[in-house]
């Protein structure tokens, strides 16, 4: 018992001798004076330590609406117009007098005909004996109004006929679901009330305490080291952008640099330079998204234009056949939002000239997909090159092999694949040892001599490749829709945990 | 990628030997083909679009077998002459070329005939482009009479009547009523001349690209000899077409005879001779990182139905994939097999660089962090509604062709609203809500290559009961101090904010961001009922002023 006491809370402290006066909760917030949700957190407090228990429960309090509140002032329609009827009327005079609209006359006269206190005969309405008494005696209705509010529960029969007849009509009397809480001391509490809780302990630590050494002649007060504290969150990076920065930086270690480039690409860059024939469907506007009513430039360098036109049509110099077609700069000339990073690629491999070199980025790109669960429309790659005279494909293997262990797949295994600007081409699969099962990780290979070539003004190796980054993001979070990712619920991004790797 | 479903036992039968559905489901990926499914029946597979010769049963076996080693090397396929003759009239130029060929001595059965048409269609489709390149068609050749013409006329002139159909009708009918004619209207569409083909007894044969006559070409059980032909806009691919066709038919027992096609020179179709390409083996070595000799190469190159010989690979015609000696490397990697290269990190040094602005940029949105704020990530894609509408703004943006999703067919031309969108559909969760993000906007501007000029902004938020112009002062003035620089601010009017509190933020004289208090009104339209203040600052711009 010592114990306890010592270590309730000043809030505590205060509340508890109130349970001795009264047991609901509205009235020990009233009499501790204190804020409603302090009186709530010493409660629930003493509830932890069972010294009491919260009782909630909801009840329906029946109370005035708009309409109701007015009635209760004025009167109700119905009452208005028998007053205005003393014995015969015309329908018209009556509705002039009134000055109701038509829905709340008919209304109106309507009840009063249900309640036999008028009769209607040939567009002239008379009071009828009942009438008369009622115009002296109050409507049921209108003492139950003046009743509320009233707990539905503890209705009578005869307002319960009140109640469903008033509910019936616009904004007469309303429900509110009110939650009330009960407090109940159990035995410990009963006896701890009985008990003197004033005690001269050390609560916070303030300079005096400090100054004044009091804690030599006073104790400090002890904590219930369990009760719940209010949640706060760290201000966040998005979780996406953390795990960029994690492969971002798997690159940096191994010796690359970062790549930059607009979004918005023409043709040439995105695909011609890239040895993708003008007819190949990739060029369509199912996949890719097109720029409305802007056309591009050409590269300044007509020598490189001029080599990606020949490589096409006849292979020029590279010892290809070609796609022996002739070459329409128009399609070239098409604005496109990047379909890969690729297209970064091929500006970085024109504009190499200390070689061996090895660049990557982690970025934008975008697809002409309708966006659902399993589809994104703007979504990131990881993209990398390795420009090197003595490059190989064991190389490339290599690199990609010690990518993928650095994310977590020791097992990674290499499939023949095909893209129009790689040879060989391979893709990488890999084993998800959590989810066991073997997963499709994106596309890699050897860039052809026909890429190279027109733009390195030699033919050497380029290893190249190119994943999405987002599904492994979503293995990672155990997110199944890919929109969550971009939904920015709040909620989740404060509550999601940081990527720990 | 084309989709082709086989038939196993059909399959099995043309390898001629039993392979177990562990080999198939373990080699046929091995080979250079993604496996979707072996079932008791059937293998379906996605083919890639450089391997159409592997369409079918019988080029699939082909392809096979080879790399198995069940049948090792090169396939010779000898075409004969049959001394008939395909004229050339009245040349159309959206539609000109044609080659033929003749095959005798088939037996087919429901299955070739479905293998068949499956090869005919995905053929279509994949390297014809849809028949926008050209179609092929296949007719009984004891039906017709020769020499044939391919001519060409006016589409109401063109009067037959086409497959699955009880009557005649004329080009335009067979484009506006036949379920193929409609479905490939588009190819020529309804205004040019359209190419057919008409036999020596004036039967019209077809109407090419898009359909056979129900007289003169249909193909059943009965069937022995066929005539083949495909036309349209590149030589080159229809005479590829051609060939993968009549491999398959001498696969399945058919002999292969030539035609003679009279256009100015005559050319003698088709043409399955080998070709050669020379292949250095030291050039595949240094590639591959392996020591292979001649003999190696030949093996692997035979293992995928080539042979090598002098230095030189000798390949078939229907091989439309080798475009240079670096698809021959590629065969020889897919022999060895992939999983026998053993993964190697080269000695190669290198200094690994971050991007200058990258490194800038996350600079700023740690100083956010360290405020309390949370990084949001939202689309570059929008619509002029949530651009400018909602922000009672008009600001100029670049809209896209062809967006499947009409809510995001615009690119943003600033960021703010983007922001506004994501406050709007969290206002269930707690407040505060302070929110950034670092993203593009897109401006047009002709001196750009891509007449576009992509901007990198950082935009923010503070939602909050208590949000007003001086909590987003502050946090501008933190943000200022941090990285060490001066700013000035000046009254600036913008519809999205109210009057009075948004200004203009100039660092070294350069305006590079607007601040202020969200106008309710624009709340209103989001249905956001919480102040809110923000700040949107060129990032791109001031890192040129401080790098």
């Amino acid at each position: 018992m010592e114990d306890i006491i010592k270590r309730l809370h000043p809030l505590e402290r205060q509340v508890l001798p109130l349970l001795k006066k009264t047991t609901n909760f509205k009235d020990i917030v009233k009499e501790s004076k204190l804020e409603e949700i302090s009186v709530l957190r010493a409660l629930q407090w003493l509830a932890n330590k069972k010294i009491l228990e919260i009782k909630e429960s909801e009840k329906e309090i029946i109370t005035l609406d708009k309409n109701g509140e007015i009635a209760v002032k004025e009167g109700l329609p119905e009452r208005k117009l028998l007053e205005l009827i003393e014995k015969e009327i015309s329908l018209d005079e009556l509705k002039n007098k009134s000055k109701f609209d038509d829905n709340e006359f008919n209304v109106s006269l309507g009840i009063l005909k249900k309640k036999a206190a008028v009769e209607i005969n040939n567009k002239i309405v008379s009071l009828t004996a009942h009438g008369k008494k009622l115009k002296k005696k109050e409507f049921l209705e209108e003492s139950f109004l003046k009743k509320l509010p009233i707990e539905f529960s503890k209705l009578k029969e005869e307002d319960k006929f009140s109640f469903e007849e008033l509910k019936k009509r616009k904004q007469l009397v309303k429900i509110d679901i009110v939650k009330e809480r009960v407090i109940e001391l159990s035995e410990l509490g009963r006896e701890l009330v009985k008990k003197d809780l004033e005690l001269d302990l050390i609560e916070e630590i303030t300079k005096e305490v400090i100054l004044k050494e009091s804690w030599k002649k006073k104790e400090f007060r002890e904590y219930d080291l369990t009760s719940i504290s209010a949640r706060i969150y760290p201000g966040k990076r998005h979780f996406v952008n953390q795990a960029i920065d994690y492969i971002k930086k798997i690159w940096l270690e191994m010796g690359f640099k970062e790549m930059e480039g607009s979004y918005v690409q023409t043709g040439f860059w995105n695909f011609d330079a890239l040895f993708t024939a003008q007819d190949h469907p990739g060029r369509d506007l199912h996949d890719t998204l097109y720029v409305k009513n802007l056309l591009g430039k050409l590269p300044k360098d007509e020598r490189i234009v001029n080599k990606v036109k020949s490589v096409h049509e006849t292979g020029g110099n590279t010892g290809s056949k070609g796609w022996q077609y002739t070459w329409n700069p128009k399609e070239a000339l098409k604005l496109l939002l990047r379909s890969h990073t690729t297209a970064l690629s091929a500006k970085y491999i024109a504009n190499s000239k200390e070689l061996p070199a090895k660049f990557f980025s982690v970025s934008k790109v975008f697809r002409n997909d309708t966006l659902d669960w399993s589809h994104l429309f703007e979504f990131h790659q990881v993209e990398g090159i390795v420009i090197d005279e003595n490059a190989n494909f064991k190389h490339l293997l290599g690199y990609l092999k010690q990518y993928y262990k650095r994310l977590g797949y020791d097992e990674v295994k290499f499939r023949p694949a095909y893209f129009p600007y790689t040879e060989m081409s391979v893709e990488p699969i890999a084993y998800d040892k959590e989810h066991k099962e073997w997963i499709e990780l994106g596309g890699a290979g050897i860039f052809r001599p026909e890429v190279v070539k027109p733009l390195l003004g030699k033919d050497i190796p380029v290893l190249a490749w190119g994943q999405g980054l987002e599904r492994g993001i979503l293995k990672y979070y155990g997110i199944k829709d890919v929109r969550e990712l971009y939904n920015n619920d709040l909620k989740k991004l404060r509550e999601i945990k940081m990527w720990l790797r | 990628m084309p989709t082709i479903t086989l038939n196993k036992k059909y399959l099995l039968e043309l390898i001629g030997e039993k392979v177990s559905d562990k080999t198939l489901a373990d080699r046929i990926p091995m080979l250079g083909t993604d496996l979707k499914e072996i079932n008791e029946k059937e293998i379906t597979v996605e083919v890639f679009p450089n391997r159409p010769d592997m369409l079918s049963e019988e080029g699939f076996a082909r392809a096979l077998s080879s790399f198995l080693g069940i049948d090792l090397g090169l396939p010779v396929y000898e075409v004969k002459r049959s001394g008939l003759i395909c004229k050339v009239e009245k040349q159309l130029k959206h539609w000109p070329y044609v080659v033929t060929a003749i095959v005798k001595g088939l037996k087919f059965n429901d299955e070739k005939i479905k293998g068949i048409i499956q090869l005919q269609e995905k053929l279509a489709v994949t390297h014809l482009r849809n028949r926008k390149k050209g179609g092929i068609g296949i007719y009984p050749l004891d039906k017709l009479e020769f020499p044939i013409t391919f001519t060409s006329g006016k589409l109401e002139d063109i009067k037959f009547r086409p497959l699955e159909m009880d009557k005649e009708l004329n080009g335009r009918e067979i484009l506006e009523q036949h379920p193929t004619g409609k479905k490939y209207s588009h190819v020529l569409g309804f205004e040019k001349e359209y190419p057919y083909f008409i036999d020596n007894k004036k039967q019209i044969m077809s109407m090419p690209p898009i359909i056979n006559s129900h007289l003169t070409g249909r193909i059943d059980e009965n069937t022995k000899d066929v005539f083949v032909e495909a036309t349209g806009t590149d030589l080159n691919v229809l005479q590829q077409a051609i060939n993968i066709i009549c491999a398959a038919f001498a696969d399945i027992g058919g002999e292969i005879y030539s035609m003679e096609i009279l256009y100015k020179e005559r050319l003698v179709s088709p043409n399955l001779r080998l070709w050669k390409m020379s292949l250095d083996a030291e050039y595949a070595n240094k590639l591959l990182g392996l020591k292979l000799g001649a003999k190696e190469i030949k093996k692997f190159l035979q293992q995928m139905g080539m042979d090598y010989e002098n230095g030189e690979a000798l390949i078939p015609r229907y091989r439309v994939d080798i475009l240079h000696p670096i698809d021959l490397v590629e065969e020889v990697a897919i022999a060895h097999g992939y999983e026998h290269f053993v993964p190697e990190i080269p000695n190669v040094s290198t200094i690994g660089e971050e991007s200058n602005e990258e490194v800038f940029f996350r600079k700023i949105s740690d100083i956010l962090v360290g405020l309390g704020f949370n990084e949001v990530k939202t689309y570059c894609l929008t619509n002029e509604n949530n651009l400018n509408k909602k922000m009672n703004f008009n600001s100029k943006f670049i809209e896209l062709e062809n967006s499947l999703n009409a809510d995001y067919s615009v690119l943003r031309s600033w960021i703010i609203p983007s922001l506004i969108e994501v406050l709007s559909r969290n206002k269930h969760n707690e407040y505060p809500q302070n929110v950034f993000d670092v993203g593009r906007v897109f401006l047009e501007d002709n001196k750009e290559e891509t007449g576009v000029k992509e901007f990198t902004r950082l935009g923010l938020v503070l939602c909050n009961n208590e949000a007003n112009f001086t909590s987003v002062k502050q946090v501008l003035d933190a943000l200022m101090l941090n990285l060490g620089l001066l700013y000035e601010i000046k009254e600036d009017s913008h519809e999205s904010f109210i009057k009075g509190r948004v200004g203009r933020i100039s660092i070294k004289g350069k305006k590079i961001a607007y601040i202020g208090e969200i106008h309710p009104s624009v709340l209103k339209n989001y249905e956001i009922e919480t102040p809110a203040a923000a700040l949107e600052l060129n990032l791109t711009e001031l890192f040129e002023l401080i790098k």
